[in-house]
């Protein structure tokens, strides 16, 4: 099968245009008869079930959670990006576009990401008519900050809960088409297999969580809006029910897996602190907007921070990378954070650890405080409370946050950080419709491999859901569905259903049969050091080989040892938990072929074999310029396809943010 | 921090679903660091019972940051444990010292039934959200972001109100298991911005109407509530959503969409 990406021809800032002009549409009557699911409700699955349950759709949604509004899209925090140039420093569709391409290293499409930036504006405009406080200025207009790898000002904010703001707003666009009857929503169910009718995805197999039974359920379309895959690595910003699953279903029933090892290691963390730890709490990158990075100059220096002379202090972002400093995209932060501590300059009881000290920046804003109240003498101490005051405001959730966990108070000690798991830009391959290798299912939002190339950027993540959900698929899904309103509801007692199901019941039954000694808990956190030890930060071939083998004896020994306590037909997480950690157990091992295929460093994937003398990324533009799609062959058993990818725009060069 | 290790005694519900009877049972848990989460600590007790081959003790959580409202421990007697403005995944166990006994319990309101041992169902929440926590507008229909200046103090109360994550420890938290705090936030998250001011009335109403529907008790101002809250929702929300109700009813315009 060749890989067609149906981007749309003619000038870059055109397609898009053209394509909403061309597209095929399926008329109000029609569309009341035609059948959507969407799994997750996320930002993406919330933006698309209520946009199309508007659009007169019969959309059924589905979580794992209790309520569509606990997606883990409500974690996110620092803000969303768009393009609005509110604040006349020089923004542009042209630029959010260029940043986003570059800051993937160019490993992600043109067309893809033009269309996103387009329609960021339009996101911010439809985010405020539903509600969503963003943080305004005293003049009632909205606020804005920065965020890396960008030398404008163009992320829009609700303190530290952006995205629990806008997943809110889109959870509360999502239950009035509910209480309308557009939509039907399945909280507490898990989807754990996709049903295939005449090579079209037709509908899904669930669980339903409290009471263990399988249900059947019919689409003309399914949506799949699931989210990343961060939690292979047990340990990651992720929510603890976050998974691959559906994905992963997905992509055994003929959806392709567009780069696995392309994963988000997030610079700014609370770093570990013991064998206990269960996940991993992001500082967000707003942070950086204002705080300093720093290390001592001396190696092994036990003294306490506040200790420590200004001259003996290492700002090695502002050392190494003028131009853009503490604003640096993540993944050169987490690589420089990981060279200072693995040679000897760590902080804190593990040595694994940097510091992100707000000092500098309570002063500078105490001193513009005190202006402003005319307090032309303020000693140092005013000085301080006023400035943390201001830091309160902008910060103030996420510095309680921080000290709720460590106990240290970070307005006056220096925030201990390190990188952490956060982001996988890799997912289920998609064309520009969004629509996977298996027609009639899409992916969206995170779920899919699509925008962010090699790296994504801070706060692009919120934009790229809710892109797909409220202004992409609307439009792509009917250019489809076009050809399908003449197909009736398919009744769920299909044989393509009852195998399903089967297929599902069978699976589950082993794996409670299984009856051996050891936990899934244990088994994810053996699976999640494997991960990081060998497909995390750095990688190296020799590492990969051996991960492989590991994963696979891994498998081997989860599938005759898990023990899972409790009955099938009840609630019983041991059981989800069992199930997800079964798919990571195959999921790393595809991740860790992919990594070891692509023999250069790009973005978020580093081979240490691959690298500059000053130690960046190396990327190898003439043999890896290419989107590796991975088709499921059975077990172990996975053939790479390739997209090339065609720059027409934009100029690919050694990323530089010196 | 000092580190240090404990062992403890815990009382936990156990129920085996919505229609059996519950019971307390008591568990040690041995060697428990100060570092650790109060989840991470149930962890540690839930490996323990998967390797004796018992069932696990089930609780709901999910982000454990705070933030999405899935945990819903009733600890010693308070919603979300000790600690001010704290969802229970965030409170860590430095709290408590060698020796020490806790009791645990899932929220208990007739309109939150137990689905098992210490998750229980909200769905009621998201049933009072369906019958107006919104603004009627359509993906598409909006007009530019800064069209419409709106008064940062305004905004700003507003957020404080939205950042309510319906975990539901205010209806735990109050002896008539009365669900207006929660109502409150959402009608002053929306009320006080110009785009939720066409429906305020029709919202306000058909919002309590819910929240009676679904068995929720009065409010009788004792301000538990607003006590427990991990989000810190203000009492003042509910005085907001009364003056925004009886407006509603003596307007004659507010008879709801029923």
């Amino acid at each position: 099968m060749t890989l067609n990406s149906k981007i749309p021809a003619g000038p870059l800032d055109k397609k898009w245009e053209s394509y909403k002009s061309t597209c095929k549409l399926v008329n109000p009557a029609n569309k009341r008869h035609l059948d959507i699911i969407v799994v997750g409700t996320g930002l993406a699955g919330a933006s698309a079930a209520a946009s199309l349950g508007e659009l007169g759709y019969k959309v059924k949604t589905f979580c794992f959670q209790d309520s569509p509004r606990r997606a883990h899209s409500i974690a996110a925090q620092g803000g969303i990006n768009a393009a609005k140039n509110y604040q006349n420093d020089g923004d542009s569709t042209y630029r959010l576009f260029y940043d986003t391409i570059k800051g993937g290293d160019y490993r992600s499409r043109e067309g893809n990401v033009h269309r996103l930036a387009e329609v960021s504006a339009n996101i911010i405009d439809q985010c405020v008519a539903q509600g969503v406080p963003f943080a305004r200025e005293y003049g009632g207009l909205l606020s804005n900050r920065s965020f890396g790898g960008t030398q404008v000002q163009r992320t829009f904010y609700a303190a530290g809960q952006t995205g629990q703001q806008l997943l809110i707003g889109a959870y509360q666009a999502l239950e009035r088409q509910v209480a309308l009857g557009n939509v039907t929503q399945y909280s507490r169910h898990e989807m754990l297999e996709l049903v295939i009718i005449d090579g079209k995805a037709r509908g899904i197999i669930a669980r339903n969580l409290v009471t263990g039974e399988l249900e059947r359920f019919f689409a003309h379309a399914v949506l799949l809006c699931s989210g990343g895959y961060g939690n292979v690595f047990y340990l990651s910003t992720n929510a603890m029910g976050s998974n691959v699953t559906a994905a992963w279903k997905a992509h055994k029933k003929g959806a392709y897996f567009g780069n696995p090892c392309f994963t988000q290691i997030h610079p700014t963390c609370i770093p570990v602190s013991g064998d206990h730890q269960s996940k991993l709490t992001l500082m967000s990158e707003s942070l950086r907007n204002d705080g300093r990075i720093w290390v001592p100059k001396k190696q092994g220096d036990s003294r306490k921070p506040n200790e420590i002379p200004e001259d003996e202090r290492d700002y090695y972002l502002e050392r190494r990378y003028p131009a853009f400093g503490n604003l640096v995209p993540r993944d050169v932060a987490s690589r420089a954070a990981k060279e200072r501590c693995d040679a000897g300059y760590g902080v804190g009881a593990s040595k694994q650890a940097v510091y992100l000290d707000y000092a500098s920046a309570i002063e500078r804003y105490g001193k513009v405080e005190a202006n402003k109240q005319g307090l032309s003498n303020a000693d140092a101490r005013t000085i301080r409370e006023l400035g943390e005051g201001v830091v309160k405001e902008k910060y103030g959730n996420l510095f309680e946050m921080y000290e709720k966990i460590t106990g240290e108070n970070p307005y006056k000690v220096p925030m201990r950080i390190y990188p952490a798991v956060h982001y996988t830009m890799g997912g289920l391959w998609v064309d520009y419709e969004l629509q996977t290798t298996v027609p009639g299912l899409y992916a969206l939002g995170e779920a899919n491999f699509s925008d962010h190339g090699a790296n994504r950027l801070g706060a692009s993540a919120l934009m790229q859901g809710l892109a797909d959900g409220y202004f992409v698929i609307p439009y792509t899904l009917g250019n489809n569905l076009a050809d399908d309103i003449r197909t009736k509801a398919i009744p769920t007692n299909h044989p393509a259903f009852e195998a399903a199901e089967k297929e599902v019941s069978d699976r589950i039954n082993r794996l409670m049969n299984i009856k051996g000694k050891e936990s899934v808990e244990s088994f994810h956190k053996r699976l999640g050091k494997i991960m990081w030890d060998k497909c995390g930060m750095a990688r190296n071939a020799q590492g990969l080989k051996e991960a492989v083998e590991e994963i696979k004896a891994l498998r081997k020994e989860f599938w005759s040892n898990v023990y899972i306590p409790g009955e099938v037909k009840e609630f019983n997480p041991e059981l989800d938990k069992a199930g997800r950690v079964a798919d990571f157990l195959e999921l790393g091992e595809l991740m860790c072929l992919d990594a070891l295929n692509r023999n250069e460093s790009c973005g978020g994937h580093f081979r240490e074999e691959y690298q500059t003398e000053d130690g960046e990324a190396m990327r190898q533009d003439d043999k890896y310029m290419y989107v590796a799609a991975w088709e499921y062959k059975g077990d172990s058993q996975f053939e790479m396809h390739r997209e090339d990818l065609n720059y027409e725009v934009v100029h690919p060069s050694q990323r530089s943010y010196k | 921090m000092e580190h240090y290790h404990m062992n403890l005694t815990l009382k936990v519900w156990r129920q085996k679903n919505k229609n059996e009877r519950g019971r307390f049972e008591t568990f040690q848990v041995k060697n428990i660091s100060s570092e650790m989460s109060f989840l991470e600590m149930f962890d540690v007790l839930n490996e323990q019972l998967v390797a004796e081959q018992k069932e696990p003790i089930a609780f709901d959580h999910d982000c454990r940051e705070g933030i999405c409202g899935m945990c819903s421990m009733y600890i010693n007697g308070r919603a979300h444990g000790p600690w001010h403005h704290t969802t229970t995944c965030q409170l860590h166990m430095r709290e408590y010292k060698d020796g020490d006994t806790i009791v645990v319990e899932p929220w208990r309101a007739n309109s939150f039934p137990v689905i098992k041992d210490l998750v229980v169902d909200r769905s009621s929440f998201d049933r009072i959200i369906q019958a107006g926590g919104y603004v009627s507008v359509n993906t598409g229909n909006a007009v530019d972001a800064n069209a419409l200046p709106i008064e940062k103090q305004k905004a700003d109360e507003s957020f404080a109100a939205a950042a309510c994550i319906g975990c539901g420890a205010c209806v735990a938290a109050c002896p008539n298991a009365s669900a207006m705090l929660f109502v409150s936030a959402k009608v002053s998250h929306l009320a006080l911005l110009p785009q939720g001011d066409p429906e305020r009335k029709t919202r306000a109403v058909n919002m309590i109407q819910q929240m009676d529907k679904e068995g929720f008790g009065s409010c009788t101002n004792i301000g538990a509530c607003e006590a427990e809250c991990p989000k810190g929702i203000s009492l003042e929300n509910i005085a907001r959503l009364n003056r925004e109700y009886i407006g509603a009813v003596f307007s004659g315009s507010g008879e709801g969409n029923a």
